[in-house]
């Protein structure tokens, strides 16, 4: 329950968004999303709300990332839980716009690159 | 390169996590996986010190940690477990048995799924909804409302979760909910318990590795002021096993040059300054006041209350709740667990007489083998009872 999911927005209706996670349909509210959301964007959905928009260019490492986390067969519990999040969306209600870059923190940028780490 | 076959030491030093044999699973990158196993052998190779203590605080990295057989890759001397990081298993029996007193009264107890089965002083919502009262499992605090919205029955949703749960909540309480709703919170903060804990003498910390999720929302500065009181280096790393590597090579860096300082491995979806319109929500709903943290230790501001302005949907003001009928108990099995010394890094699950044998997942005894995020839990679905 704590780690979230990433879906396509397909439609915004005010703090409501339809979202596609790996063709589930489900409705996901905007209330906690850090930046403003539409149709197209990809959202990382946690108990049915989102809290992150993804930025385009870390959309399909994030995919490929869910995607090698959800293997193992249907019984394994990660991927229950990351099911579970899939399940877990709904309905409606304020978002603001924060743009931040990415945090500092660079050392440890350096040491991830050295490594050849996208992270 | 990295052997798969070595096990280091666990805290009691002969126990490893979840003996995952055939059900490890591929890397992603192998290649990566192994340079950072390299690395890391490098950096505690340099240390000198017979052991490593590194601690992270959630459960999905351990699902990840165990999943992925992560311990079996990580040098002899790191010693690595998982704190406080379960909010269910840190929500204190007297908070269960305030729910299980209400859905008693005849109220509606929405409630997450990890919650139903947690056990109270003598009840679990689950025993009492098998006595016929109304508890209902939610995915979201959403749901709970929808829930509200469509009977005239009182609507209590019994909240758990750290941040990132706690700010959906926020969210629901800020929207006008229907009258017949109310929250009874048992939402958590972690970093004051991983101040408490490293403050522990026989946790013994050397560095945190902090969960990902937690700080997308309240950002990698927040934990700028822990380093300082604990003078512990914190790492915020993912989730993904290769994540989890990285945040572990950049730690016990720091580990090794004895820098009390915080890192991102997490830049892809951590900031400084974290989601700061859904912390807007959290902390204009929510306060913190101290409490216990069940097994742990009675923790300063850590425990998220609604503040008085929201008494209007806070359960405890809306209810005068009386548990005295489910707040005593014979001695149980419950007694014996050790689910606390776990969360608190004190004990492997396997230190326990019971893990796997009077308690498994379909007949839990403590709340640590409920929740998905609960250490007995993981380590008993990746593996089971290690051999020693």
């Amino acid at each position: 329950m704590c780690l979230g999911v990433p879906g396509q927005v397909t439609q915004v209706d005010g703090l409501t968004a339809d979202v596609d996670f790996w063709g589930v349909k489900k409705e996901v509210r905007l209330d906690t999303v850090d930046e403003p959301v539409e149709s197209g964007d990809y959202i990382l959905n946690h108990v049915g709300f989102a809290i992150r928009r993804i930025p385009e260019s870390e959309i399909d490492e994030t995919l490929t990332l869910y995607e090698s986390m959800m293997g193992g067969g249907p019984d394994d519990m990660l991927r229950e839980d990351l099911m579970d999040e899939v399940e877990a969306a709904r309905s409606k209600s304020t978002d603001d716009e924060v743009d931040e870059e990415p945090a500092d923190a660079q050392d440890a940028e350096d040491l991830l690159d050295e490594l050849d780490i996208n992270v | 390169m990295s052997d798969r076959d070595r096990i280091p030491g666990g805290p009691t030093g002969d126990v490893t996590g979840p003996d995952i044999g055939d059900n490890a699973l591929e890397f992603r990158d192998p290649e990566k996986a192994d340079a950072l196993a390299d690395r890391a052998e490098e950096l505690v190779a340099a240390m000198d010190v017979d052991e490593v203590s590194v601690m992270h605080v959630c459960g999905s990295h351990e699902q990840s940690i165990a999943k992925f057989g992560l311990r079996s890759m990580l040098p002899e001397g790191v010693d690595l477990r998982m704190g406080p990081g379960c909010p269910v298993c840190v929500t204190d029996m007297p908070e269960v048995d305030e729910a299980v007193a209400l859905a008693t009264e005849g109220h509606t107890i929405a409630t997450y799924g990890d919650m139903l089965h947690v056990p109270g002083t003598s009840a679990s919502l689950s025993d009492v909804r098998a006595a016929g009262a109304d508890v209902r499992v939610v995915y979201s605090a959403a749901e709970a409302v929808e829930i509200a919205a469509e009977t005239d029955n009182e609507v209590v949703f019994f909240a758990t979760g750290f941040e990132t749960t706690a700010a959906p909540t926020a969210a629901v309480i800020r929207s006008d909910p229907p009258e017949n709703f109310s929250v009874l919170s048992a939402h958590k903060y972690v970093p004051p318990a991983m101040e408490v804990v490293a403050a522990m003498p026989d946790t013994d910390v050397d560095g945190f590795l902090a969960a990902g999720n937690a700080a997308t929302i309240t950002g990698w500065g927040l934990f700028e002021e822990l380093v300082e009181e604990t003078d512990t280096p914190i790492t915020v790393g993912g989730f993904e096993p290769l994540d989890v590597l990285a945040g572990l090579v950049v730690l016990l860096r720091d580990i090794r040059d004895g820098e009390a300082t915080v890192r991102n491995a997490y830049p892809r979806c951590v900031t400084e300054e974290g989601n700061k319109p859904a912390q807007e929500q959290l902390w204009e709903v929510f306060t913190t006041e101290s409490g216990e943290w069940r097994g742990i230790a009675y923790v300063p501001e850590a425990n998220l209350v609604l503040r008085d302005e929201y008494a209007h949907v806070d359960a405890n003001e809306r209810f005068d709740i009386d548990t005295t009928a489910f707040a005593t108990n014979g001695p149980s099995l419950s007694d014996e667990c050790i689910c606390g010394d776990i969360m608190a890094g004190r004990a492997d699950p396997t230190d326990c007489e019971m893990f796997g044998e009077e308690c498994t997942p379909e007949d839990p005894v403590g709340a640590c083998m409920v929740s998905s995020e609960g250490t007995c839990k993981i380590w008993h679905e990746y593996g089971g009872r290690p051999d020693l």
